[in-house]
């Protein structure tokens, strides 16, 4: 049960069947979604992570040291994968989505009728939408974490339990994103993956950078998730209902953007949270340093499945989307922009990590981009082929950094494909790179051609195009940059700091730890890794085939996916074919360019960083050494200042307000109020010391005394009281 | 005054004499620094109070007031041997009877 025999057998079917013009699905009206009890076992897709991730605890109260952990993990996990396969071709690419209602969870009503009852159940919507993402999450989950039972070997025992727990949950939270039929429940997958993401960027937990990413992930994600609340409250407010099914057909129903302005307002709200999970601008910042996390974190969340849950919320609102053209056009810009920014980033950093991540950033605005102008398909497919090929990428760079004891310089490296035992590592971070920079008839050059199509065809989006398309050389360049400087080139490697992988605390290397000073031996990678590298390069390769169907004008299998989903079908999107600039069809303008572009990149790189390698530094001294020149390589090599911007904004401000507020409760509250009250007993208390002199007879006297001056009292008030009786 | 029933004469001895028993207590405790006296007049002070509890119970027709005065007498004993336990480790402590000598208790 492989990811890739289950792409050539749902390829093949979709060839094989009749296939109908997508404009007719698209027009086609919306098919109610219908209760399916008979497939309630689609729930152990949920159950299944879950029960791995009460495994590995109970495997770390047991203090286990061997790799049982990972065994239970990706067991649950290809179970949960075997499950959406079965689902899959039971149902075929295109049939009518169904509800499966779990239990009850969130169900009362006030009186009945719209606006007096709510309904959020723990129950699965799946149509095609729902099973495109689960196909690839799982899939690439199964994989990343049987690569990660050897990458993380190093942490045996609770560590690794730990870790593996982290996974775990991310995947049940993932499952629950994607397959809940309400917004509630997708909330809480949404928090659930944050919360992953979270202890998984902090798995290093002794290491103050892996602590300060985690939290910026954790709170950068809370500002996004507010957004999402807010949504999700403005929609029940306007629509009645979470409910996808019965959205849907409201929404249909509904019309055009009648409503107050808190209706044109939710999908602004969705955006925001989408723009949060997804690490768009200006939300992007935490994805780069939640490379902190273990490499295969950064693969199977940070680059494959979680943050195109931004992705997936858009596409499955796609029709509240469409009543709204300013958001679609929001999303689009925003999209396009964060893709050239991050590009421009990406170019100037020397971790290759780092790289990719902004290349992830960078990818994920193409895919924004792509629902901003009105092709899911495109955003979808493109989100497809990415999660292959960034999780691809990601795994030789850990790989590498594995190997070459936490080396991620790509100054540092030089010619690891010579290496013995990297050659898969390499070969394999090749097809990625080919993938990533879209060259001619790779899997990232079908779906990228798709949204740039799209954005091509409508004259609104026309400026975009040509900035995706100078974005695209930039991706080509810098993705090269990499494979250049890493894997081609002489034989010259600087082993990192680490004695073996990211390992903070490390106990098995220590044959390493010997030798680490005198003789340094890379690490190459065993049977687990270079074999899942292998799959997921085989997956990448055979991600193309629908984009090759699609170029051909004929029907495929993600496209079939995509237009089969309610979601889109109720939004009726259509794919504009209008003729564009130079009086040529948008699909060749794209083509041309688009190659044109990737190739350029390429070569760009091959002579920078490869064949005159010190050219690179020479450019960039006499950019430097240029007074009008000067900000360009500054600014891109610090991020355009977005960290230092962001503490500017927020971070100052908040800090000079908490000290003020600090001295306000110093001062006021605790000195004026508090200690101020306090000191009255205090100040009173003085007063009468002096009557406590520790003379027995004294105290006797006054007790005494007080004693006859109150009978005495008595006595006066009685004596009157009966004299006037 | 018209619910209480009209003492006795002997009940009246009884609670002039204890009257008379309670302030040669309170005025031996407040003019004497011996603690042994102190403690023999708090001894007073605490009897004069039983026999009004017997005096009060006669004039009430409640027995009450006696049997508290059982008890009185054995919280009495009880706390006589403490309180001469203590009056002889203070003793021991400065070689003195005189209360004045633990004058710096108050802090």
């Amino acid at each position: 049960m492989t990811l890739p025999s289950l792409m050539l057998a749902s390829v093949l079917a979709a060839a094989s069947g009749d296939a109908a013009g997508h404009g007719s699905l698209a027009d086609a009206p919306i098919v109610a979604a219908t209760a399916a009890p008979e497939l309630a076992w689609v729930g152990w897709v949920l159950a299944l992570p879950a029960l791995s991730a009460v495994a590995c605890v109970l495997l770390a109260m047991l203090r286990v040291r061997n790799k049982l952990p990972a065994a239970a993990t990706v067991l649950a996990l290809g179970g949960a994968f075997a499950l959406i396969l079965k689902l899959y071709l039971s149902r075929g690419p295109n049939a009518a989505p169904v509800i499966v209602h779990l239990w009850d969870w969130m169900n009362f009503g006030w009186g009945g009728g719209d606006w007096k009852s709510f309904q959020a159940d723990v129950s699965l919507y799946i149509d095609s939408l729902t099973l495109l993402w689960m196909l690839f999450v799982t899939g690439l989950g199964t994989l990343i974490a049987l690569f990660a039972s050897e990458y993380m070997e190093s942490e045996r025992g609770p560590g690794y339990a730990r870790f593996f727990f982290g996974v775990s949950i991310f995947l049940l939270a993932m499952a629950c994103l994607v397959m809940a039929d309400n917004l509630v429940l997708l909330y809480l997958g949404w928090e659930g993956v944050g919360l992953a993401s979270y202890l998984l960027i902090g798995f290093y937990y002794r290491k103050p950078s892996a602590v300060a990413a985690a939290k910026k992930a954790f709170i950068m994600n809370r500002v996004g998730d507010l957004g999402l609340a807010v949504g999700i409250w403005l929609i029940w407010v306007n629509y009645g209902t979470v409910e996808y099914g019965e959205l849907f057909q409201k929404l249909a129903v509904g019309g055009s953007d009648q409503g107050g302005w808190d209706r044109s307002l939710i999908p602004f709200c969705l955006m925001l949270g989408a723009f949060g999970k997804s690490a768009q601008l200006p939300l992007f910042t935490w994805l780069p340093d939640a490379m902190e996390g273990p490499t295969p974190v950064s693969a199977l969340i940070h680059a494959a499945t979680m943050v195109t849950a931004g992705v997936y919320l858009i596409a499955r609102m796609q029709p509240l989307f469409m009543l709204h053209p300013d958001a679609m056009t929001t999303v689009a810009w925003v999209g396009g922009i964060t893709a050239l920014v991050s590009a421009t980033i990406g170019m100037a950093q020397y971790d290759i990590k780092r790289v990719f991540a902004y290349s992830t950033v960078s990818q994920l605005g193409y895919m924004f981009m792509g629902l901003g102008v009105g092709t899911a398909f495109g955003a979808a497919y493109h989100v497809f082929t990415h999660a292959f090929f960034k999780a691809l990428l990601f795994l030789t760079a850990g790989a590498v950094m594995h190997g070459f004891a936490g080396q991620l310089d790509l100054r540092r490296l030089s010619g690891v494909r010579k290496v013995p035992g990297f050659g898969i590592v390499s070969w394999t971070m090749l097809v990625g790179c080919l993938w990533l920079a879209a060259f001619p008839y790779s899997a990232g050059f079908f779906s990228k051609d798709l949204i740039l199509v799209q954005a091509m065809s409508k004259p609104q989006f026309q400026i975009l195009g040509w900035l995706s398309l100078a974005t695209a050389a930039l991706t080509a360049y810098y993705t090269f940059r990499v494979w250049f400087r890493v894997c081609a080139g002489p034989v010259s490697y600087v082993p990192g700091e680490e004695a073996h992988g990211d390992h903070g605390h490390d106990d098995h290397g220590s044959q390493h730890h010997d030798d680490h000073g005198h003789a340094f031996h890379p690490h190459p990678p065993r049977l687990a890794m270079n074999g899942v590298l292998l799959l997921i390069c085989l997956g990448a390769i055979l991600a193309g085939i629908p984009g090759i169907q699609a170029l051909r004008g004929q029907h495929n299998w993600v496209q079939e996916m995509v237009y089969a989903s309610t979601a889109v079908r109720a939004a009726g999107v259509d794919h504009v074919t209008t003729p564009v600039a130079f009086g040529m069809d948008p699909h060749k303008v794209v083509s041309v360019f688009g190659i044109a572009a990737s190739l350029g990149g390429i070569a760009i790189a091959l002579w920078l960083h490869l064949l005159d390698r010190r050219m690179a530094d020479r450019i960039r001294t006499a950019l430097l050494s240029n007074g009008l020149t000067r900000w360009l390589p500054v600014a891109m090599e610090n991020k355009w200042y977005f960290d230092e911007i962001y503490h500017a904004l927020f971070r100052l401000p908040l800090w000079v307000a908490s000290h003020l507020l600090h001295f306000f409760d110093r001062h006021f509250i605790d000195g004026v109020l508090v200690n101020g009250v306090g000191r009255v007993p205090t100040v009173l208390g003085r007063l009468f010391q002096p009557l406590y002199n520790g003379a027995l007879q004294g105290y006797a006297t006054t007790m005494a005394g007080g004693v006859i001056l109150v009978l005495a009292w008595v006595a006066w008030r009685w004596l009157g009281a009966g004299g006037a009786a | 005054m018209s619910e209480l029933a009209q003492p006795s004469a002997g009940i009246v001895v009884a609670l002039v004499l204890s009257a008379v028993l309670f302030t040669t207590g309170l005025v031996g405790f407040l003019v004497r620094r011996n603690m042994i006296l102190m403690f023999l007049c708090t001894e007073l002070m605490l009897q004069a109070a039983a026999l009004a509890f017997i005096a009060f119970g006669k004039m009430r027709g409640d027995t009450g007031g006696q049997v508290f005065v059982i008890f009185i007498l054995t919280v009495a004993a009880a706390e006589a041997a403490l309180a001469l336990g203590l009056v002889v480790l203070l003793y021991r402590r400065r070689e003195t009877l005189s209360a004045e000598a633990w004058q710096e208790l108050h802090e």
